[in-house]
């Protein structure tokens, strides 16, 4: 079944269709979502109106993690079992978590103002997040900086999966420190605590993102895979294979 | 095994000789405090205050900048082609490689320490939970710095590189020791648990951190 | 000491492929080495000498086919236990005594502290032990770096153009100690552009135009 999917031609053959499927789907769950968000759901009786950043900001972080999780995922599936499209997927996810990853920032700076009364707070959660930024920025560092594609693939991973202890110490910060930040209030055992009145934009928002990661993933892998096949034709133009023979 | 203590022993052989890095090292992290002090000023007070996270800040700053001591010399004159040759587990050489680099870029700066927290006026009690506090958390700026050096084998422009990688990954030592310091020196509760913390993230890296650089290396080597 | 069935080893390649930074640089490449031979890797530079002899190593890994050990009890043995590499870059810490070096790399090779003198004076640095390595000339610093032949204690020797910066007196003794090594059941591999002569030994091209 997976290695089905593994052929690169095959590959961006199949996911074409997908890519406007998915395009679309994430236009009507942003309306959707924009819509509850904004006109369709009550203000919050402590926060007002700002409560409403909420919908943009809550999953964008989630996006952030989960990107950062799929990177990580696909890294080690590349690095133990050499699947051709791992690498794929974990580079062109690396830059799209990233833009997630700094919406969560920005957008919490900005309800941390009226909220907190500061843009920032070096507390837990802010800094993990901060860290979360960070190390998507050295993986696409190595990407820049290796040439040679199957080395920075492998180099990359190494970082990628490296760096996902950070993933629960984001996750959890809410819980082990003391925070300014709100502990989790929908991904929580025992269920969520945030009113049903505020779910809908929420999950309209959350798919949104979902389909718009989607969307861009693959036009992003099936960028790579045809430059790959460029740079493949174009090193076989060029090579100069040596071989052996008596004198 | 012998093999390993041999690596340790020259490179600290290296280190103290002439043109060696151990002195460097020390000279780099006493400049990195006088810098942070001038900016903040002479007020003895704001100065006290900020002793143990502007040693901690500098200790961190000079194992960043020694990192490409760990294995570049190597790799350019062919030594790491000797080590990776004979060694058993490339593994164990990354770990040798770290020890050393602690021996010969941490361990200095801990002697060092003292003499600049008393130009920073940190508090007496503050001592020992500040050396005690190095004493745990650099190894594992040795370690994860170890792993750094080894992604950015041979690579031009290492350096900015290096930091990039590393920098993010240092933020629990950094964070957990400056908290243990910082609450040795007040007699807070955290004390205890900050040390701990900052033991469990030295035993962290101890055991990922070579696993991680060998397979760097391999790679790096073709 | 060693007997000689432990220590008499050839090689074989079979369809090998090596790349080298995502490029293919060495393919199809199939060789025997008998023990007691020596063979000479001719080529221009940058044909794929390294390159064959880091793979033979172990330094590099191979793309396609196989390098196998003959003569070492079992096929399947190890390469890197009974081949040693001596390339380009001499190994050599400035700021260490000659002697210095070389117990280092006796500790790497789990070596006897009596080999290095043996080493030392194979390579005629006898009278250069306790000078620092910075203090060398090329071709001493050559000699030095080929003494982790001796002290290995292989019985394949691997040589990346060996001759670079020596004389010819030095050239002579380094040619010497090659067939001494292989009279004793050992065998070498020398990649060389054009000095070295040996009569005994066999000699291949490596290079595009010798592609099947």
């Amino acid at each position: 079944m997976v290695t089905e999917y593994a052929n690169p031609e095959k590959f961006s053959r199949l996911a074409r269709p997908f890519i406007p499927a998915l395009g679309a789907m994430s236009v009507l769950l942003f309306t959707a979502g924009l819509y509850y968000a904004l006109f369709n759901s009550p203000a919050d009786y402590q926060q007002g109106e700002t409560v409403r950043i909420m919908y943009v900001h809550v999953p964008a972080a989630w996006m952030a993690l989960f990107c950062y999780a799929a990177m990580a995922g696909a890294s080690a599936a590349g690095f133990i079992w050499k699947h051709p499209l791992a690498d794929v997927a974990a580079k062109a996810t690396a830059p799209i978590g990233a833009v997630f990853t700094a919406l969560a920032l920005v957008t919490g700076s900005l309800w941390g103002k009226p909220m907190w009364g500061t843009w920032w707070a070096w507390d837990a959660r802010l800094t993990s997040v901060l860290i979360l930024f960070f190390l998507y920025l050295g993986y696409i560092a190595i990407w820049e900086t290796v040439e040679e594609r199957a080395r920075a693939a492998r180099l990359a991973a190494i970082v990628a999966i490296v760096g996902a202890v950070n993933l629960p110490v984001v996750k959890f910060s809410v819980d082990w420190w003391n925070s300014l930040h709100q502990p989790a209030s929908v991904f929580r055992a025992g269920g969520p605590t945030i009113h049903e009145s505020m779910r809908p934009p929420l999950f309209f928002m959350a798919f949104a993102y979902m389909t718009t990661y989607g969307a861009l993933l693959l036009v992003s892998m099936r960028a790579e895979l045809a430059a790959r096949r460029l740079a493949r034709l174009e090193t076989l133009a060029t090579e100069k294979i040596s071989g052996v023979r008596p004198e | 095994m012998s093999g390993l203590v041999a690596i340790v022993a020259r490179d600290v052989v290296l280190a103290l000789r002439a043109g060696g890095g151990a002195v460097q090292a020390a000279l780099f992290f006493a400049l990195a405090v006088l810098v942070f002090a001038l900016a903040v000023g002479p007020d003895l007070d704001t100065l006290a205050e900020l002793a143990a996270p502007v040693l901690w800040t500098a200790a961190l700053l000079s194992t960043l900048v020694s990192l490409d001591r760990i294995f570049q010399a190597d790799f350019e004159d062919g030594s790491l082609d000797v080590m990776i040759e004979t060694a058993d587990l490339l593994e164990l050489v990354v770990l040798a490689k770290a020890v050393a680099h602690w021996l010969t870029s941490a361990l200095p700066l801990i002697i060092a320490a003292p003499v600049l927290a008393l130009l920073l006026n940190l508090p007496q009690e503050g001592y020992g939970p500040l050396l005690l506090s190095l004493a745990i958390g650099t190894p594992a700026l040795s370690l994860i710095g170890a792993l750094g050096a080894a992604l950015t084998l041979g690579m031009r422009r290492a350096g900015a590189l290096v930091s990039i990688l590393v920098g993010p990954l240092y933020a629990p030592t950094l964070i957990f020791g400056v908290g243990a310091a910082k609450a040795g020196l007040e007699g807070a509760p955290s004390y205890g648990p900050s040390l701990l913390l900052l033991g469990a993230v030295t035993l962290f890296a101890a055991a990922l951190a070579p696993l991680a650089g060998a397979a760097a290396i391999r790679f790096n080597m073709r | 000491m060693r007997t000689a069935a432990r220590f008499a080893v050839g090689l074989r390649l079979e369809d090998v492929a090596v790349a080298r930074g995502g490029r293919t640089i060495l393919a199809d490449v199939s060789l025997t080495l008998a023990p007691r031979e020596t063979l000479l890797v001719k080529g221009r530079n940058g044909a794929g000498k390294t390159t064959l002899l880091r793979a033979i190593a172990g330094l590099l890994p191979v793309e396609r086919g196989r390098i196998a050990l003959t003569n070492a009890g079992s096929e399947a043995q190890d390469r890197r236990g009974h081949a040693i590499y001596a390339g380009h870059a001499d190994a050599l810490k400035p700021a260490l005594t000659v002697r210095e070096n070389l117990a280092f790399w006796a500790k790497l090779h789990r070596a006897p502290i009596a080999r290095i003198e043996e080493a030392l004076a194979a390579l005629d640095l006898a009278s250069l032990a306790d000078q620092p390595a910075a203090r060398l000339s090329a071709g001493q610093k050559r000699r030095a770096g080929l003494t982790r032949l001796v002290l290995s204690g292989k019985p394949l020797w691997l040589l990346d153009e060996p001759a670079a910066a020596i004389d010819a007196d030095s050239l002579a003794r380094l040619t010497g100690l090659v067939k001494a090594h292989c009279d004793k059941g050992g065998a070498a591999i020398i990649a060389t552009h054009d000095r070295i002569s040996l009569p005994s030994a066999r000699a291949v091209i490596v290079g595009p135009e010798a592609t099947a």
